[in-house]
C-alpha cells in the first residue's frame, strides 16, 4: 500500500444495462507509481481505466485523482491523458501536429512549441520524424507518438490501454523496457492495462489481478507470484499445479492438509487462518518441485512418486509432466538445465519421486 | 454447360451491354453535337459548323436571371442539405440509437416517392400555411431530396470513422465542439465536399419540384422549359443543356473521386 494515495477508487462499479462489467472496486493508487490492472479479456480492465479518463461515468461509487473529486468531470478538464488500446494516430496530422495536438490551448510561441516538442521526439527516440505521415509510421512508432502526444501535456496520471498488444514479441519487449526507464525519467504516475502476465510481472511497481468485474487482490509482482491468496490468482500467474483439499488439522506452524491427489501433506501457516475441514486448494510452483533421490528425499518435507510422460524444453529450462495415480492432471515440475540436465532427465515413461518443502506449499482460499 | 455455348451467352451479354449503353448515352451526345449545327432543326444531316448558337445562349436576357436563381437555391440547398446529413450520419453512428435501420429507411422515403406527389403534397402544406410560393420554397423541396443523398454519401464516410480519434481530443483537453472542427470535420472532410456537390448538381437540375413550387421566378432548367415552346430557340437550348451537361458530368466526376479517395484513406487508417 503506498503511504500517500494519488488515486483513490471507492466503491465503483459500472453497469452496462443488465452487464456488470465493473463490479465494486476499491483501489489506492500512489503517486508515481507504476500500477497495473491485470486480468483476463472482458473482465473489465478497459471500463476501469475509462472511467478514470472520464469517458464512463461510474454507476456507483466515487474516483478522486490527487484530492479532486472527479464524478462530474470531463475529459477534457481531468489532469489524465490516455494512449489507447489501437494508439488512435490522428490519420490527416502529421507527427509533429500529433504531439502538437494538445497544447493549442497554451498558446506557446512558435519556437517554444518547436522545442517542446522536439524535446518529447528526442524522449522517444524519434527526432527527425516531425514531418511524416502517421501511414508512413511502424507499429512501434505509432505507439511512441501515441505515448509523446500524451506525455507532451505533463499529465498528472498517465492511462495506458494494452499499449504494447499490438506490437511483435521482440518489439514488445523492447518497449516494455523504454517505458518502464521512461516512466523512472517523467516521474508521472502510470496506470497500465494488461493481459499478459509476464508484463505485468516485470514492469510494475504493483498489481491490481481483477477478474469478472471484481478486484481479487492486489500487491507487488513478488508478494502476487510467491503468496497468492485466491486460486484463481494462483493459476493466472504464471504456471501453477493446484490442488483440491480440505484442512485436516493444525499441527504447531502447519496445516495438515488432505488432497485426492498429493495425499495428506502439510503446509506452514503464513497469514490465513482456516478452520478445520474447509475446503481450500494446495498450489505448488513447478520450480519449487524437484526430482529427489533416496537420498535427497530426507531433507523434503513431502514426496510423490509418479510416471514421467512428456518434457517441455525451453533451452535454459526444461517442464516435466508427471502422471499422478489417480489423477488426469499431470504434475508440472521445472528443472534448471545445468549442464543439459533437462535432456538427460527427459528420458521418458520412468518412474520419479518428486519433492517438495513445506513452506513453498501455498494454500488458497477458494474464492 | 459446353464452352461455345458458354461464349455465345456471354457474346449476347456483350452486345446487349453495347445496346444499352448506345441506348443511354447516344440521345445525351446529339445534344452538344447539334449545339454546334448550323439549322434549327434536329435532323440528319446536319449542315454546318457554327459557335452561333452558344453565342446566342449566352447573349439570352432571360437566361442570365434563371442561372442566378438556380445558383441562390443550390448554394443554400447544398450547405444546409450537407449539414442536415453530416448531423444524422454523426447520430446514427455516434450512438446505438434504437431502431437505427428504420430511421435511416424513413430518411430515404423522399428519394422513392415520386417527385410528382412529393411537389403536389409540398404545395398543398406551403398553401395550407401560407407561405407564399417563390425560391424559398423550391430550396425546402429541395433539401428535402438532398438530405437522402447526403446522408449516404456522409454515412459511408463515417461507418468507418474511428470514435477513439475523438475521444483522444477530449482527453488532450479539447471541448466537444472543438473536437469537432479539429479531427471530426477535417476526416470526414472527403465526404462533405462529395456532398457539397452531389446536393448542389441535385438541386441545380432539379425540375418537377421547382416547377411545382417557384412563384413567378425561374430556375434555369424551368426556362429551359419554356424556351422549348419557340422552334427557334431550340438550337440555343441544346447549348445551354450541353454547358450543364458538362459542368454536371465534371462536379459528379469529382464527387465521386473525392469519395473514393476518402475512403481509400479511412481504411488505410483503421490498422
Ligand atoms: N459500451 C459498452 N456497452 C455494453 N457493454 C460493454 C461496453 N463496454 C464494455 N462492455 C462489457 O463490459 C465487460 C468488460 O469490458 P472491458 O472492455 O472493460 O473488458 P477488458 O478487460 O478491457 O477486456 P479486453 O482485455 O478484451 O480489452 C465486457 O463484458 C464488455 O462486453
Ligand atoms: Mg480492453
Amino acid at each position: 500500500m503506498p503511504e500517500s494515495s494519488f488515486i483513490s477508487i471507492q466503491g465503483v462499479s459500472k453497469h452496462f444495462g443488465s452487464i456488470v462489467a465493473v463490479d465494486s472496486v476499491d483501489l489506492e493508487i500512489g503517486k508515481g507509481e507504476f500500477f497495473a490492472l491485470l486480468g483476463p479479456s472482458g473482465c473489465g480492465k478497459t471500463t476501469l481505466l475509462r472511467m478514470l479518463a472520464g469517458f464512463e461515468i461510474p454507476s456507483q461509487g466515487e474516483i478522486n485523482i490527487d484530492g479532486e473529486q472527479m464524478s462530474t468531470v470531463p475529459p477534457y478538464q481531468r489532469p489524465v491523458n490516455m494512449v489507447f488500446q489501437n494508439y488512435a494516430i490522428f490519420p490527416h496530422l502529421n507527427v509533429f501536429q500529433n504531439i502538437a495536438f494538445g497544447l493549442r490551448k497554451d498558446r506557446l510561441p512558435a519556437d517554444e512549441l518547436e522545442k517542446r516538442v522536439s524535446d518529447v521526439l528526442s524522449l522517444i527516440k524519434m527526432e527527425g520524424f516531425g514531418e511524416r505521415k502517421p501511414d508512413e509510421l511502424s507499429g512501434g512508432q505509432r505507439q511512441r507518438v501515441a505515448l509523446a502526444r500524451a506525455l507532451i501535456k505533463k499529465p498528472k496520471v498517465l492511462l495506458l490501454d494494452e499499449p504494447l498488444g499490438a506490437l511483435d514479441k521482440n518489439l514488445r519487449e523492447q518497449m516494455q523496457l523504454e517505458l518502464r526507464q521512461l516512466q523512472k525519467i517523467v516521474g508521472v504516475t502510470f496506470v497500465f492495462v494488461t493481459h499478459d502476465q509476464e508484463e505485468a510481472l516485470t514492469m510494475s511497481d504493483r498489481i491490481a489481478v481483477m477478474s469478472a468485474g471484481k478486484v481479487l487482490e492486489v500487491g507487488s509482482p513478488e508478494d502476487l507470484y510467491e503468496h497468492p491468496q485466491t486460486r484463481f490468482v494462483a493459476d493466472f500467474l504464471g504456471t501453477m499445479n493446484v490442488f483440491d483439499g480440505h484442512i485436516h488439522a493444525r499441527d504447531g506452524d502447519s496445516y495438515i492438509v488432505d488432497t485426492r491427489e498429493l495425499g495428506r501433506i502439510s503446509a506452514r501457516i503464513e497469514s490465513q487462518d482456516f478452520s478445520k475441514g474447509e475446503k481450500m486448494s494446495v498450489a505448488l510452483r513447478p520450480e519449487n518441485l524437484q526430482i529427489v533421490n533416496s537420498q535427497s528425499m530426507t531433507v523434503m518435507d513431502g514426496s510423490i512418486s509418479g510416471v514421467m510422460s512428456n518434457t517441455a524444453y525451453f533451452g535454459n529450462s526444461a517442464q516435466i509432466y508427471v502422471e499422478l495415480e489417480g489423477s488426469d492432471q499431470p504434475l508440472v515440475v521445472s528443472i534448471q538445465n545445468l549442464e543439459g540436465a533437462a535432456s538427460k532427465a527427459a528420458h521418458g515413461n520412468r518412474e520419479v519421486t518428486i519433492g517438495w518443502s513445506k513452506s513453498s506449499v501455498l494454500l488458497l482460499k477458494d474464492a | 454447360m459446353s464452352k461455345s455455348s458458354l461464349n455465345s451467352s456471354s457474346g449476347w451479354l456483350r452486345s446487349y451491354t453495347v445496346i444499352y449503353l448506345v441506348f443511354i448515352y447516344l440521345p445525351i451526345l446529339f445534344l452538344p453535337l447539334f449545339s454546334f449545327n448550323d439549322g434549327i432543326y434536329v435532323a440528319f444531316p446536319m449542315s454546318g459548323f457554327t459557335l452561333n448558337w452558344w453565342a446566342e445562349m449566352v447573349n439570352q436576357p432571360g437566361m442570365h436571371k434563371a442561372l442566378w436563381n438556380s445558383f441562390s437555391v443550390a448554394v443554400p440547398v447544398c450547405l444546409i442539405s450537407t449539414t442536415l446529413g453530416m448531423m444524422g450520419a454523426k447520430a446514427l453512428t455516434t450512438y446505438k440509437l434504437y431502431g437505427a435501420r428504420a430511421l435511416t429507411g424513413l430518411f430515404t422515403l423522399p428519394l422513392v416517392t415520386p417527385f410528382l406527389i412529393l411537389g403536389i403534397a409540398l404545395l398543398i402544406s406551403f398553401d395550407n400555411y401560407g407561405i407564399d410560393l417563390s425560391l424559398f420554397t423550391v430550396g425546402v423541396g429541395h433539401v428535402l431530396i438532398c438530405v437522402p443523398f447526403s446522408l449516404f454519401v456522409l454515412l459511408s464516410r463515417m461507418e468507418s470513422f474511428d470514435r477513439s480519434l475523438e475521444e483522444v481530443a477530449l482527453d488532450l483537453g479539447e471541448t466537444p465542439w472543438m473536437m469537432f472542427w479539429r479531427v471530426t470535420f477535417p476526416i470526414a472532410m472527403p465526404g462533405i465536399v462529395a456532398s457539397l456537390l452531389l446536393t448542389f448538381t441535385i438541386s441545380f437540375d432539379e425540375f418537377l419540384l421547382a416547377f411545382f413550387l417557384t412563384g413567378d421566378a425561374s430556375t434555369l432548367p424551368i426556362f429551359i422549359w419554356s424556351q422549348l415552346r419557340f422552334p427557334g430557340k431550340l438550337p440555343a437550348v441544346l447549348a445551354l443543356g450541353s454547358a450543364i451537361l458538362i459542368v454536371t458530368v465534371f462536379i459528379v466526376i469529382v464527387a465521386e473521386l473525392m469519395r473514393r479517395k476518402g475512403s481509400a484513406n479511412s481504411t488505410e487508417n483503421v490498422i
